[in-house]
């Protein structure tokens, strides 16, 4: 019998004072640090990359760990637009009006070759790339990513996360990236 | 009767005419003659009320571009199937991509609806008297037909995917 006790990693606490029966720190801080570690993913899979996904949901690498906990099958509530697969130009205007839907703050991993430029499907009924229709933070190289570099995607948006500012979004380079898109 | 390369073939040439049945040959079993713009739909429709034929279910429809072919750029090939003999046939169409018309066959087959929107999409092939000649499979913005030889595959607007990605 292992002492589980000892297996329980706990987040360490963010920079600030402390004194007898008090904590403070500022906001942004805590936060980012809520944020970062309640991420709940929509997951959009389309094809292959979303059968990864899927091993990244299971037990062995569970996404669980890291806040995930719920995939969110509905932009109510989620945070990060997770888009595994090729999109056809038909289905474009499907994933912008899913990042629309979902509440700010939200992220957007682009999964995988096809979803990051198109893939080998370099013809013309394919997007090429998901950036043509919305805003990406990050890219997951992989035709398919294995899922821990599904997983190292998820680490960089809880990095930006965790260090984003409480104004960025309504900062105006934010709005102008926002209207580069025709969004709002 | 038996149905036979030679007793088809036959029984349509008597029917329309050397001058408007060419080309026959079987290149894998299927015998396979070309027509014209005037006969297809006759012939298709006599086919199908032919009692000694029955030749009355369209397999499939589709356009070919042939790029180097002057004057013959475009075609329409037809497959149809006789479920009573198990018999199938293969006819095409030839016309010049500068008049890309042809005359719909929704009137004998409710089925070449899809076929001919999905035969317009792709090659630009204008069916005259369709009830419904719009794109079925590209989005609607498009502006080309896709399956027309005349396009590079490169998307031209990006500098990451050269043809050494790509083993070209």
């Amino acid at each position: 019998m292992s002492n589980s006790n000892n297996d329980i990693k706990l987040v360490d606490a963010p920079d600030g004072v402390s004194g007898a029966g008090f904590f403070a720190t500022s906001f942004e801080k805590v936060i980012g640090l809520a944020r970062k570690h309640s991420l709940w993913p929509l997951p959009f899979a389309t094809s292959c990359c979303g059968i990864e996904y899927m091993a990244t949901m299971g037990s062995n690498y569970d996404i669980s760990r890291f806040g995930s906990e719920r995939p969110s099958f509905s932009p109510r509530q989620a945070d990060i637009l997770m888009v595994m697969g090729t999109i056809a130009k038909k289905m474009g205007p499907v994933v912008k009006q899913v990042y629309e839907q979902m509440a700010e703050p939200r992220w957007v991993i682009a999964v995988g070759a096809c979803a990051s430029s198109g893939g080998i499907f370099d013809t013309y009924s394919v997007l090429q790339g998901i950036d043509r229709v919305v805003p990406v933070d990050v890219y997951v190289p992989g035709c398919p990513p294995r899922p821990e570099q599904i997983l190292d995607g998820l680490m960089r948006v809880q990095d930006l996360a965790a260090n984003e500012s409480l104004r960025r979004r309504n900062s105006p380079e934010y709005q102008a990236l926002l209207a580069s898109y025709n969004i709002q | 009767m038996e149905l036979t390369h030679e007793n088809v073939l036959g029984k349509i040439i008597s029917k329309f005419g050397e001058e408007n049945i060419q080309d026959a040959y079987n290149p894998d079993g299927i015998m396979t003659f070309t027509t014209n713009r005037d006969t297809i739909i006759d012939l298709i429709q006599y086919l199908h009320s032919d009692e000694e034929l029955q030749i009355r279910f369209l397999t499939t429809l589709c356009g070919i571009h042939y790029p180097d072919q002057k004057d013959k750029e475009l075609c329409v090939m037809y497959q149809l199937h006789s479920l009573r003999h198990n018999y199938r046939l293969r006819i095409k169409v030839f016309f010049p991509i500068a008049d890309p018309v042809m005359p719909t066959l929704t009137g004998v087959y409710a089925t070449a609806n899809w076929m001919e929107r999905e035969t317009f999409d792709f090659y630009g092939v204008i069916f005259t008297g369709h009830p419904n000649l719009t794109r079925i499979l590209n989005i609607e913005e498009m502006e080309y037909h896709p399956m027309l030889k005349q396009y590079p595959l490169e998307d031209l607007t990006r500098e990451d995917k050269i043809d050494t990605f790509f083993g070209r």
